[in-house]
């Protein structure tokens, strides 16, 4: 290729390269810039035009409340808990789902539908559910007679986080059911049939062969599913706004910000968030060698 | 060592039947071929042998027990794929071994039986590698070693050279024909290509849609063809047909007076490429118009046009036809050499005339055209 032709074809690159771009500096880098700028800061929201830089004071100020170690606890907690229960759910789902059994077509869509319902609206679907009075659960139970009277399953700070991570598994199982699903299929059927004719037994095909083939879809699975987790605050804000016992890291930030005004502080917080959603990231990447065992 | 053994056996996916009652004995040691168009059924038909299919009525016996409903882990029989099928993520060694892992040898025992089949399939010095950093023979080779090294009672190939290229083809096909006389263990093989058929097998079986056509040695499908699919499917280029004119007419072809059939009606011909050659126009028994020629260096295939709707090839060994295109040629060949058809396809065993002479101008000497 001469020289002409390869500048024009990155010209023609950077052409569609351009809209994107400025998107991305509008809707992340400004933002994400902003917050890093304003967390140097002593300013409030009610007026962020006045501030003072006050170096890294507030980064201090978040790492040393207790109310911040209880929220990474928490969220650590739900995500660790609720992305191992869903991986295992999704990975037995997925592996019936595989089996030639009459109505799958009807069942992988059916197992979508959680997948499909907004966070808010099945977060409240449950929660109304799960109503100490009037909630359907409560009243299969006592019918079922194992109980008196109705549990609080949303007001008891030992039963809440329980009730968050049922809903999240609830929720987002269906997410974990199709990546794995779709990586059961670029399994070679002949492979598995090679496997069987040479006596291997069900569980060292599955161990020795389904499971290592496997291993890049359900990294990339785990690593959506702990990302999404750890950053999570719509389903256990609209459950119990701002309860301790569910208190994640965003919502945290989120109250230091708004609910205090404190737009210096609460910019802190959500730059934690940030390096803590990184960390982990980078760890699992490392982990799981998703950067390199992709597609082998 | 086993013997197969298959009876009516059957196979329907839904309404749509794909193995239409089977019955065929392979004996202990033999090495058998399944040959016949795509979609007739013989891979199929191998699966069932395996396991990997359920037959859909029949019964499979091997080593005359009945094992039609016995799983494929545990039939004893190994198989080998086209797409050789080999784990992605293990190595060679351990994709060799893998099947010993649960049999309780020992760490050493596997290690050995590895190693002498990888020697002996010569691939001892990829051990280490893994599937992809190998070349397609390399891959079927450590396939084929992954069957051989469970010594299995029956062995079973589905198509395995059919993603090679022709010089490996070759070359894997030589080496398989010298591993069946090694080990002596009975084989089924199946394939579309003629020349791995003809030359690997003891017995070749042809399938079309669902049915055998006929079993026998390369040489007796060769020779005797019990019907005219038999006929055009094996040899290459495939057999020159040509129908018989209804009545006696001057129009299309004729058997010549004095050609005795064994009985049937005769409704069609068939004489091989290579029984043909090509003489001066009206030397030959029927003259033509030579359309086209194929060099392939060692052997040349002339298109020779009889009729509005029949072009026969002839096969030329040695140096290339000195005839030029569009001329019109005759056509030579030995009463013996021709197959007659009735109806049904079925051939017709004929007596032929040989007293008529070779070379003698062809009025009515056999087929006649125009």
């Amino acid at each position: 290729m001469s020289a002409k032709l390869a500048r024009r074809e990155h010209r023609t690159a950077w052409l569609f390269l351009t809209p994107l771009v400025v998107v991305m500096l509008m809707v992340a880098v400004w933002p994400l810039g902003r917050t890093f700028f304003f967390s140097f800061t002593d300013a409030y929201l009610d007026d962020p035009a006045v501030y003072g830089m006050v170096g890294i004071s507030n980064f201090i100020e978040v790492i040393n409340d207790p109310a911040w170690w209880s929220a990474v606890r928490n969220t650590l907690t739900f995500a660790v808990i609720s992305v191992a229960i869903e991986t295992l759910l999704g990975l037995g789902i997925a592996l019936l789902l595989n089996e030639a059994i009459p109505g799958r077509g009807l069942l992988r869509a059916a197992i979508l539908v959680p997948w499909a319902i907004p966070v808010v609206v099945a977060t409240k679907i449950w929660e109304w559910m799960l109503n100490d009075q009037f909630g359907v659960f409560n009243r299969i139970l006592i019918s079922l007679g194992l109980i008196d009277h109705g549990i609080a399953w949303t007001a008891s700070s030992s039963l809440i986080m329980g009730v968050v991570i049922f809903i999240d598994v609830w929720m987002t199982t269906p997410f974990m059911v199709l990546l794995i699903l779709a990586g059961l299929q670029t399994i070679p059927g002949e492979m598995m049939e090679a496997a069987e004719v040479d006596g291997i037994p069900a569980w060292k095909r599955f161990w020795s062969i389904t499971l290592p083939l496997l291993k890049p879809a359900i990294g990339v699975a785990v690593l959506f599913r702990s990302l999404d987790a750890i950053r999570m605050f719509d389903l256990a804000y609209v459950l119990a706004a701002s309860n301790q016992n569910v208190m994640t890291v965003s919502i945290y930030a989120r109250d230091r910000l708004i609910s205090f005004q404190e737009l210096g502080v609460g910019s802190a917080a959500s730059t934690w968030v940030f390096l803590l959603v990184a960390l982990v990231a980078i760890i699992l990447i490392g982990a799981l060698r998703l950067d390199r065992s992709a597609g082998e | 060592m086993a013997s197969i053994a298959l009876s009516s056996v059957t196979k329907t996916y839904g309404t749509h039947t794909v193995i239409r009652g089977v019955d065929l004995d392979i004996a202990d040691g033999e090495f058998v071929v399944f040959v016949g168009p795509s979609g007739c059924g013989k891979s199929t038909l191998l699966r069932i042998v395996a396991g990997l299919v359920p037959a859909s009525s029949g019964q499979v016996l091997i080593d005359g027990e009945e094992v039609t409903d016995v799983p494929a882990s545990k039939r004893g029989v190994a198989f080998v794929f086209q797409s050789y099928a080999l784990y992605p993520h293990m190595s060679v060694e351990r994709n060799i071994g893998f099947a010993l892992e649960t049999m309780r040898l020992g760490k050493d025992a596997v290690r050995r039986k590895v190693e002498t089949v990888a020697r002996m399939l010569k691939v001892d010095h990829l051990l280490a590698r893994r599937p992809r950093e190998l070349s397609g023979g390399q891959r079927q080779r450590v396939a084929i070693g992954r069957a051989l090294v469970r010594e299995p009672e029956i062995f079973l190939f589905d198509e395995p050279l059919s993603n090679l290229d022709s010089d490996l083809r070759m070359e894997m096909r030589i080496e398989i024909a010298r591993l069946h006389e090694d080990i002596k263990t009975t084989m089924v093989y199946v394939t579309h290509d003629q020349a791995e058929a003809m030359t690997l097998a003891d017995r070749i079986v042809v399938l079309n849609q669902g049915s055998i056509e006929q079993v026998g040695t390369p040489l007796e499908l060769y020779q005797s063809p019990v019907n005219r699919f038999v006929a055009g499917f094996i040899g290459s280029p495939r057999m020159n047909f040509a129908d018989l004119a209804a009545g006696s007419g001057t129009n299309g072809f004729a058997l010549p007076a004095g050609f005795l059939v064994d009985g049937g009606q005769p409704t069609s011909v068939g004489v091989r490429p290579e029984a043909l050659s090509i003489v001066a126009a009206g030397a030959g028994r029927m003259d033509g118009i030579l359309e086209r020629v194929e060099d392939l260096g060692h052997e040349h295939f002339a298109y020779i046009r009889l009729s509005d709707e029949t072009i026969w090839v002839v096969r030329v060994a040695g140096r290339p036809p000195a005839e030029r295109r569009n001329q019109l040629v005759g056509l030579s060949f030995a009463d013996a050499d021709i197959f007659v058809f009735d109806g049904e396809g079925k051939r017709i065993a004929h007596r032929s005339s040989s007293a008529l002479p070779e070379g003698v101008p062809a009025e009515g000497r056999l087929l006649h055209e125009r």
